[in-house]
C-alpha cells in the first residue's frame, strides 16, 4: 500500500507522518480533531515514520516508528501502531525540545489556572488527566508538559489521552460519546487505548495557562480521596525527579520549576473513586 | 558541488549563505544536521555568522535547542574530566584527553556546538591494568558486552571496551594506541606521550600536540569503518588546520611527524576531503609535498567516490544510489587496515551473520 502523509498541527509543532499504517491511518482521524490536519506546510519541526521494517512484510509481520530517517524503538506488532506513534512523539519531543523545560506530568487548566499532575507510567495521572478534561477542566496535556523558562506559562498541546487497563472502562464510563481508538492488546505495559480530547481543549490550543496547583496523584483501589497539603520543598525535588530535561537547562531549569513551586499550591491526592476525585479537585478549584 | 545531497557540508563550509535560506531548505536541514550530529555546530555557525534573528521564527527553537544541549555537554565534559583527574592522578599523572574532550578542555574551535558522548583518554600501555582497576573502584564498569567482542577489544583494537558509570550514565574510552594493535601501519603511543601539551589552568590535564592531534584525528577517520560522524570528524579536520595553522609553527612539524610516525596517507586523505568538501586553505608546498603520498589513480579514484558518500549526513535522504555499497567497501577496508587477513574473514562472517539475528535496540 502507497505510504501516505499527514501533517499534524499539535500546540506548537508540527509533525510531518508517512505511514501506510492501516490501524494507525484509521484512528487518526477519529483521535484528532479536523483542525489538526493542515496541508503540507513549508517548514515541519518533526519527520515520523511509522512503517513495517524492510524485510519483515510478510514474516512475522511488524511496526517501526523512525524519527528522522532512524529506528528508534524495538518494532512492535501491526495492531500497536497507535500507541506506538502517540509514544514515539512524546520521545521525539522529550529528546529534541530543550527550549522548554519538560515534565513526566498531566496538565488541566480551570478558570484560567492550571493544575500540573506529576506522575511517571502508572501513577494515575493520565486517568485522574481524563477525568478532569471531561468534566470541565481544559486538557493542556496527558503525558508532557511543557514550560516555558522563566514566564512559566504552561503549553497545550491537547493530544489524545494514553490510558491503561482498567482505567480504559473507568474513563469510557464517564461520558457517553468519548471516542477510543481500538485497544492494543499484549503490550509491554497492558492493554493501551487512547481516547480523543474534547473538542475545547483543542479549540483552545494556542491558548497558554499559569500553574497554580501541583497535584501529586496517588491510585489506592477502595481508598477515600484524601486531599493533603505536601510541603513546597518536597513538591520541589519530587517535581524536579520528575522533569525530563532539568539538568540540561541547568539554572534556568532550577529557576523556572522554583518560579512554578512558589506560585503554585501543592497536594498529595490519594484517591480510589476516579469520579469522587474529580469531584474534590473541582471544589478546591473553585474555593483557592 | 551544487548537489543537494552536500547541502549540509556546503552550510559548514559557507554558513553566511543561510541568510538566503528558505523554509523549505531548513525543513532539510534541520534533519539532516541532527542525524550526522551537526546541529549544535550549525546553531554556532549562525550565531557566528548572520546570527539566529535571521533564521525563520519556526526553525529558531530547533537551533536554539541544540545549543542549549551542546552546553550542556561541555559542562559534563568538565566535570568529567575533573573526575578522572581525582581518580587517576596517582596512578598516571597527568591525564591525557583525546577527541571531543581535548577540544573542549583545550578550548578549541571544534568544541563549539559539539553534542558528543565518550569521553576518550589516552593511557601508556603498560599502565592499562592499574588504569582500568582504579576505574572500576571509580564507578566505571564494562557495558554489556558479547565475549567475543571483549576478546576482540582486548587483543586487536586500540581501546579498551567502552567503559559505563552508571551513577552518571557517562562513557569513557580507554585508549593505549593510535590504531588498532594488528594494523599494518603499526604505532606507538610513546612517541606521542612525548609531545604532550599541558591544559592551562588544569594540572594533570593534557592533550596531544597539535600535529598528533591532527595525525590521530586524520588516522582515525580514514581508517573508520562507520561514518555517522563522518562529516562531523572531517569539520574538527577543517577546525583544527585552520586554527593551528594561523601560526606559522605548524605545517612543518605537521609534515615532519606525518613521516616519523608513518601517517603520511591518512594525512593526504585529510587534506584531500578537507580542501574539497570544506574549502580549508592549506598552502601549497604543503599540499604538494602531501601529493607525494597519494595512492595510485585507480584507487584514489575509487576513495573519491567513496568518502564523497560516506561524509554525508547519514540522512536517508542524503544517500543515492552507490552510497551502501560505498559503505560496504569501507567497513571491509577499515577491517582489512585492522586486522591480518586470515583473522578477518572468520571475523566478518561471525558479525554478519550476528546482524540479521538482532533487532534494533530499544532507544
Amino acid at each position: 500500500m502507497q505510504p501516505r502523509e499527514i501533517y499534524l498541527r499539535t500546540g506548537p509543532f508540527l509533525t510531518h507522518l508517512t505511514t501506510s499504517s492501516e490501524p494507525l491511518l484509521e484512528a487518526l482521524p477519529s483521535l484528532y480533531d479536523p483542525r489538526c490536519f493542515v496541508a503540507r506546510p513549508d517548514f515541519c519541526d518533526f519527520h515520523v515514520f511509522v512503517r513495517s521494517p524492510p524485510l519483515r512484510r510478510w514474516l512475522r509481520p511488524k511496526v517501526e516508528f523512525l524519527f528522522e530517517g532512524a529506528p528508534t524503538f524495538t518494532p512492535s506488532p501491526p495492531d500497536h501502531a497507535v500507541p506506538m506513534f502517540e509514544s514515539g512523539l512524546n520521545w521525539v519531543i522529550s529528546t529534541t525540545v530543550q527550549q522548554y523545560l519538560i515534565i513526566h506530568a498531566a496538565a488541566v487548566e480551570r478558570g484560567g489556572r492550571a493544575a500540573i499532575i506529576p506522575g511517571q507510567s502508572g501513577s494515575g495521572k493520565s486517568t485522574l488527566c481524563a477525568g478532569l478534561a471531561f468534566r470541565g477542566w481544559r486538557l493542556l496535556s496527558d503525558e508532557l508538559t511543557l514550560i516555558t523558562p522563566v514566564t512559566t506559562e504552561l503549553l497545550a498541546l491537547a493530544r489524545p489521552i494514553n490510558l491503561k487497563n482498567e482505567s480504559i472502562e473507568v474513563v469510557r464510563r464517564l461520558a457517553p460519546g468519548l471516542v477510543f481508538s481500538r485497544p492494543a492488546e499484549d503490550t509491554i505495559k497492558g492493554t493501551i487505548a487512547l481516547v480523543k480530547p474534547p473538542e475545547d481543549s483543542v479549540a483552545r490550543m494556542e491558548e497558554p495557562a499559569r500553574p497554580r496547583w501541583i497535584v501529586f496523584p496517588v491510585y489506592e483501589k477502595g481508598a477515600a480521596t484524601r486531599l493533603g497539603i505536601r510541603p513546597r520543598a518536597e513538591s520541589f525535588v519530587e517535581l524536579a525527579a520528575n522533569a525530563v530535561n532539568y539538568g540540561v537547562l541547568g539554572e534556568l531549569g532550577f529557576n523556572t520549576l522554583a518560579e512554578v513551586v512558589t506560585r503554585s499550591s501543592c497536594f498529595e491526592l490519594a484517591y480510589g473513586d476516579l469520579e469522587d476525585a474529580v469531584r474534590v479537585l473541582t471544589e478546591m478549584s473553585e474555593s483557592a | 558541488m551544487a548537489e543537494r545531497r552536500d547541502s549540509l557540508a556546503q552550510a559548514l563550509r559557507d554558513p553566511k549563505k543561510l541568510g538566503q535560506a528558505s523554509l523549505s531548505d531548513w525543513d532539510r536541514l534541520i534533519p539532516e544536521a541532527r542525524r550526522a550530529g551537526l546541529l549544535g555546530r550549525l546553531a554556532h555557525l549562525v550565531d557566528q555568522s548572520i546570527g539566529l534573528d535571521v533564521v525563520p521564527e519556526r526553525v529558531r527553537p530547533h537551533l536554539l535547542s541544540a545549543r542549549i544541549l551542546a552546553e550542556k555537554r561541555r559542562r559534563e565534559v568538565i566535570f568529567e574530566a575533573d573526575r578522572l583527574v581525582d581518580l587517576l592522578q596517582d596512578v598516571l599523572g597527568t591525564v591525557i584527553l583525546l577527541k571531543g574532550a581535548a577540544y573542549v578542555l583545550a578550548d578549541l574551535p571544534p568544541a563549539a556546538g559539539r553534542i558528543f558522548n565518550d569521553i576518550d583518554i589516552l593511557v601508556p600501555k603498560h599502565e592499562l591494568a592499574s588504569v582500568e582497576a582504579m576505574l572500576s573502584l571509580g564507578g566505571w564498569r564494562l557495558g554489556e558486552i558479547d565475549p567475543y567482542d571483549e576478546d576482540y577489544y582486548r587483543r586487536w583494537m586500540h581501546q579498551l571496551p567502552p567503559l559505563l558509570n552508571a551513577a552518571r550514565n557517562s562513557v569513557i574510552d580507554v585508549h593505549h594506541t593510535l590504531v588498532p594493535t594488528t594494523a599494518r601501519v603499526a604505532l606507538d603511543a610513546r612517541e606521542l606521550l612525548q609531545e604532550i601539551v599541558p591544559v592551562k589552568g588544569k594540572p594533570h590535564l593534557a592533550v596531544l600536540s597539535p600535529p598528533d592531534m591532527v595525525l590521530h584525528s586524520a588516522v582515525h577517520l580514514f581508517s573508520e569503518g562507520e561514518f555517522e560522524r563522518g562529516l562531523r570528524d572531517l569539520d574538527d579536520l577543517d577546525l583544527l588546520f585552520r586554527h593551528f595553522g594561523q601560526s606559522g609553527m605548524f605545517w612543518k612539524p605537521l609534515l615532519t611527524r606525518a613521516t616519523t610516525l608513518d601517517l603520511n596517507r591518512p594525512l593526504f586523505y585529510a587534506l584531500r576531503y578537507t580542501r574539497k568538501l570544506l574549502g580549508t586553505p592549506v598552502p601549497s608546498d604543503v599540499v604538494e609535498e602531501t601529493e607525494r603520498h597519494r595512492p595510485p589513480r585507480g584507487i584514489l579514484t575509487l576513495m573519491d567516490a567513496a568518502f564523497h558518500r560516506a561524509f554525508r549526513s547519514p540522512h536517508p535522504d542524503c544517500r543515492d544510489a552507490f552510497t551502501g555499497t560505498a559503505l560496504a567497501l569501507l567497513y571491509v577496508r577499515s577491517h582489512y587496515l585492522r586486522m591480518p587477513l586470515h583473522l578477518l574473514i572468520p571475523h566478518l562472517v561471525r558479525k554478519g551473520v550476528r546482524h540479521h539475528r538482532e533487532e534494533p535496540a530499544e532507544a
